[in-house]
């Protein structure tokens, strides 16, 4: 475990540092600011994030609730736009996209998985795994469905609609939409913030092999320590800033963490 | 509650408006009809109280029974002498005798001066200082002679300045008169597209073929004679062939015809506001329930906080009675609008109707305000009950859904009931024996009412499938953005099939009026084609159907290379106690028709005689005659004439030019003044040709309000008329489409509220704009079809029963015009879904991810 506490504007140095020479970052940040509202009820979100996303790992964001993090993922996923800063995805700088630019890159390089799952009722299993394909006019790939049902566990299930599956289910119905185009990143909005504690675990388990076997990069953001625990890394944001940075943290080790940024 | 209900209506302006809009086409379409009929109705009366001004009585020709009116036959004439009687009467002060008739103006052009279908009122003009005349001078002098006046209107269309001469044709060829002065009718600016031409008193007389006649005597009193003392008085004198009426007495008489005409224009369009406004219930009816269903959770928040379900149902209610409100405000003062428009609609296709200014009757406001209202509270009931059974739960669980009621197991066979018992209904009033004209109507629009409804409940069932298929090219077309579209259109069949029932009403009346269309337009040619024998030509009025004076015919005949011309004469008579359409053929219409016999043989047309006659079949049957047995006739003058029957015909399905008694035009003529022929028909050396075309033209250019047709020809004339008819009725329908379009509009946009989340997701993995906007375009289009689709179904199959029960249309399917009708929907889908799918693609990504 190394851990490391540092002044945000060292953050990004930190952070390239600590990467394996090997993969250059999929998703860079510099510098993050958002401020919603203006004058005396202006809030500032962000306060000046940076960060590198490395290929073929899971990042944790965590943080109180009102710390940023929400805000953090929108703007690196091009949901939401910084007052000041820039994202990079796959080499593309996100503010010199257009709305049609930005679906497009969306399409290619981003995949997501939400809390309420957001499956579409009337598609089946496997037609909601494939949507972002069809959305994007592809054939798909027909030994990686197969192969994709089977790590999600779901080959006997193609055919069931939304309605007939249990939570748990749906979710891996969600994380294979997510996978299905093999997006440069996926991001992870409280993945596990609807499901009971086992069932989480098994989600959480699920995750964990999509980067180990299929070096999927993952930023996952959550407030619950044990699925912080499964991750390389864990970005600690409070007040609209990275605290901290951890890699390898157990789960104990993070709710005393988060215990120290006054609250889970 | 109340206060509550209130405000949800002010947090929902956009729902509110647009259900709302549906209920102001309906109540404007009401309004609208009174407002114009008002108008049309007052504009007629200031013109007939007008024509009777200053007289305190009139003396007109009796008929020997009561004449249908609007067919060119009139009473006949009596004699002059009757005037000067009637002025040497004691308390009679003055007395003024007039004759009138159709007087066609000809323009510069040598081409009559028609306005629509209005009348060319010629009459004499007494004096022009009488009492009794209704026309104020604008400029020049009153007529004398070879002279005439004609109205400002006219004149200043026409660009005819007093001391020109203007063509005059009355029964024979066209006069040139002298323009003598300009006149104006009373204080009416127009009346109507009607063009006004008096004469002096012996110059009338000549043109109408009346010398020494008149047809009616204006009397004024003496001060202080009563009106009943004076009609006694004038009632001593009176010959057998008069009757005498007070002034106001004779003005109601001549309002009878635009009075029956303007009631039957009244309930005629009052008929498409009750459509447009039973459209919008179901349009109300089904944003009410969407609009329920998404406030599920607030419903039941209020129920946990104590609200009793009598006051979440009255909360509903008094939501849709200020809608109802609202929209019946609206819609009566958009009706003036309408009414205006329906002037200009109606004069567009040549139908021109008096206007003095529009008429806003108390009437008008509480029918519109009470109509309006009471359809959206009825409207709303069934969307007010569901409210009702939103348990206090649902608060609390994430995606609660309404109970069931306990009925809803009975819905769909009860909605078979309501459609099986409307087809009876239906049925009933068409093929029940003996129903009134008023049983029929009520039986036939109570059937094809619970038919509609309850059809519109079975289509639940019908969404999945038809929505399936029809949806299949929207998935070839849309890729997955079509898919999805139909998936959406099947997802929620309750609504789908609310709002396509909206569209399938319209759409099914439209269907059935083009069926009927077609039916006549089939079996009107198939008759033609197969009673039309060897004519070359036909010749007929300008307007097709107008009776035409035998003059023409006469020039006719003597036209180089004519051989024959065979004449219908059309006129009245009573026979077995009832007024019918009496014909009259010569010898020569053996040439031109080829009827089938059932009796006699085609050589009746030459051997008709003084005394024969042949009637079709089906008047044979129903008086029970047989070859030889006496046909007895009583004209319009009191002549009583027996006939004897010399053959029946069996009339084509089309039917035929022949009346139910035609007789020979010998016959004819010895008993009726000024007969007048329907239609002539023509052989000519030589066959149709250009020489041939330019000759009769040539010789009717003195008769320019008859015309000269082929055979093919003269089938498009009589359809033509038939299509204007139809585009009316067709404009009309396009009123309830139009409410059906809000309602998919309102549909859409509430779905699109619905579904906020969803369409983040789309967006988010991957979905364009464009994209979502092509989502909710197809789901528009795929719930337009598949209204179209039923309704069309539907009008099919009510047309075909309409048509069995109507012997003389056969059944034709326009197939085209089918197929344009769905393309219509296509375009109404597409129409309605600009606005909802705009909204949809530019929801923020973000904000509806996080949508609740």
């Amino acid at each position: 475990m190394s851990d490391t506490v540092a002044a945000p504007a060292q953050m990004a140095a930190t952070a390239v540092a600590d990467e394996a020479p090997a993969a250059g970052p999929v998703v860079s940040a510099t510098d993050l600011t958002r401020r919603y509202g203006e004058g005396d009820t202006a809030v500032d979100a962000l306060r000046g994030v940076s960060l590198d996303v490395p290929k073929g790992q899971l990042t944790a964001v965590m943080g109180p609730s009102g710390s940023g993090k929400s805000t953090l993922m929108h703007i690196l996923a091009g949901l939401d736009k910084p007052t000041t800063g820039e994202v990079t995805i796959a080499g593309e700088a996100l503010s010199k996209l257009n709305d049609s630019d930005l679906t497009k890159l969306r399409r290619r390089h981003i995949g997501f998985i939400f809390q309420f799952f957001n499956l579409l009722p009337m598609l089946t299993a496997e037609e909601n795994i494939l949507l972002p394909l069809s959305i994007a006019g592809e054939k798909p790939d027909r030994k990686w469905v197969d192969d994709l049902m089977d790590r999600i566990g779901l080959a006997d299930r193609r055919n069931h609609r939304p309605s007939e599956l249990s939570g748990g289910q749906q979710q891996r119905v969600a994380i294979g939409r997510a996978l299905i185009s093999r997006p440069t990143i996926v991001f992870a909005d409280e993945p596990t913030g609807n499901l009971d504690s086992k069932t989480s675990g098994e989600i959480l388990d699920l995750m964990n092999r999509s980067v180990r076997e299929l070096e999927q990069t993952i930023v996952m953001v959550t407030h619950e320590a044990r699925a912080a625990a499964i991750a390389d890394r864990v970005l600690f944001l409070a007040d609209g800033l990275i605290v901290r940075e951890s890699r390898d943290i157990s789960a104990q080790e993070i709710v005393v963490a988060m215990d120290e940024l006054g609250g889970s | 509650m109340t206060k509550f209900a209130l405000r949800g209506l002010l947090g929902r302006k956009l729902r509110t408006v647009l259900s709302a809009f549906a209920i102001v086409l309906g109540v404007a379409t009401v309004s609208g009809t009174y407002v114009l009929t008002d108008s049309i109705d007052k504009a007629f009366g200031s013109i007939f109280t007008d024509s009777r001004r200053g007289s305190d009585a009139v003396i007109s020709g009796k008929a020997a029974f009561d004449l249908a009116q609007g067919n060119g036959v009139t009473a006949p004439a009596f004699n002059e002498s009757l005037l000067e009687k009637v002025r040497a009467l004691p308390d009679v002060r003055v007395a003024d005798g007039s004759v009138n008739g159709e007087a066609q103006l000809i323009g510069k052009d040598g081409k009559a001066i028609v306005y629509g279908g209005a009348p060319n009122l010629g009459f004499s003009i007494a004096r022009g200082d009488s009492p009794f005349n209704p026309l104020t001078l604008v400029a020049g002098t009153w007529p004398q002679g070879k002279e005439v006046v004609i109205d400002k209107s006219t004149a200043g269309k026409e660009h005819f300045k007093i001391g020109q001469v203007i063509g005059v044709q009355t029964l024979g060829s066209v006069q040139q008169l002298r323009v003598s002065g300009i006149v104006k009718f009373g204080s009416v600016g127009t009346i109507g597209g009607a063009t006004l031409a008096g004469f002096a008193l012996p110059t009338a007389q000549q043109l109408f073929g009346k010398p020494g006649k008149l047809d009616e005597i204006a009397v004024a009193s003496k001060s202080g004679v009563s009106s009943d003392q004076l009609l006694q008085q004038i009632r001593g004198i009176l010959p057998a062939d008069t009757q005498v009426r007070t002034g106001t007495g004779q003005a109601h008489q001549d309002s009878k015809e635009t009075n029956s005409f303007i009631s039957f224009l009244q309930k005629f369009l009052l008929g498409f506001g009750g459509v447009a406004l039973f459209v919008g219930s179901f349009v109300i009816a089904n944003s009410l329930s969407i609009t329920i269903a998404q406030r599920t959770r607030e419903l039941a928040t209020l129920r946990t906080l104590g609200a009793s379900r009598r006051q979440v149902l009255r909360s509903i209610i008094v939501e849709a009675l200020v809608i109802g409100t609202l929209a019946a405000v609206i819609g009566l003062f958009a009706g003036l609008g309408l009414a205006k428009g329906l002037f200009s609609l109606f004069n567009a296709v040549g139908f021109t109707l008096p206007n003095n200014g529009l008429t806003f009757e108390t009437r008008t406001v509480l029918v519109s305000l009470g109509v309006g209202i009471i359809v959206t509270l009825l409207a709303s009931l069934r969307p007010a009950m569901r409210a009702t059974r939103v348990p206090p739960i649902a608060a609390i669980r994430e995606g609660a859904i309404l109970p069931e009621s306990r009925f809803a197991r009975y819905r769909l066979p009860a909605a078979g009931l309501l459609a099986v018992l409307g087809f009876a209904s239906l049925l009933w009033g068409l093929f029940a024996p003996s129903l009134g004209t008023t049983g029929v109507l009520v039986f036939m629009l109570g059937g094809a009412l619970l038919v509609f409804i309850g059809i519109a409940l079975l289509s639940v069932r019908l969404v999945p499938p038809l929505a399936g298929a029809l949806g299949w090219p929207a998935t070839k077309i849309g890729g997955t953005a079509g898919t999805l579209a139909r998936e959406n259109a099947q997802r929620n069949p309750q609504r789908t099939a609310s709002t396509a029932s909206a569209l399938m009403i319209g759409l099914a009346l439209v269907t059935l009026v083009s069926l009927l269309a077609a039916g006549i337009i089939t079996s009107f040619k198939g008759s033609v084609n197969k009673i039309w024998k060897s004519a070359d030509y036909a010749i007929t009025a300008q307007n097709n159907f107008s009776p035409i004076p035998i003059a023409a015919a006469n020039a006719v005949a003597k036209t180089p290379g004519v051989l024959a011309v065979g004449n219908v004469r059309v006129g009245e008579t009573l026979a077995f106690g009832k007024r019918i359409n009496t014909t009259a053929v010569n010898p020569a219409s053996s040439q031109m028709f080829s009827l089938e016999w059932t009796q006699g043989s085609a050589s009746v047309f030459r051997t008709l005689g003084a005394d024969g006659a042949f009637v079709s079949k089906g008047y044979a049957k129903s008086h029970h005659l047989q070859i030889g047995s006496p046909v007895p006739l009583t004209f319009p003058s009191g002549v009583r004439k027996s006939f004897v029957l010399r053959g029946v015909f069996a009339p084509p399905t089309g039917g035929s030019p022949f009346g139910s008694v035609t007789i020979s035009q010998a016959a004819f003529d010895r008993f009726v003044a000024r007969p007048q022929n329907l239609y002539s028909f023509v052989l000519m050396k030589g066959g149709q040709s250009d020489a041939n075309q330019a000759a009769l033209d040539r010789t009717l250019n003195a008769f320019p309000n008859s015309k000269v047709a082929t055979r093919q020809k003269f089938i498009d004339n009589q359809i033509s008329g038939l299509s204007s008819v139809l585009n009316i009725l067709y404009v009309l329908l396009a009123l309830s489409v139009i409410v059906s379009l809000f309602g998919i509009v309102n549909t859409l946009v509430l779905t699109v509220f619905e579904r906020t989340r969803e369409i983040g997701m789309l967006r988010a993995i991957g979905m364009t704009r464009r994209q979502v906007r092509r989502m909710v375009r197809h789901e528009s289009v795929i719930t337009a079809l598949i209204g179209a689709a039923i309704g069309i179904a539907l009008g099919i199959v009510l047309a075909s029963l309409l048509i069995v029960r109507v012997d003389f249309i056969v059944l034709s399917i326009p197939v085209g015009q089918l197929i344009i009708f769905g393309i219509a929907a296509i375009v109404v889908g597409i129409i309605a879904a600009i606005f909802p799918a705009r909204r949809a693609a530019r929801l923020n990504v973000l904000e509806a991810l996080q949508y609740e």
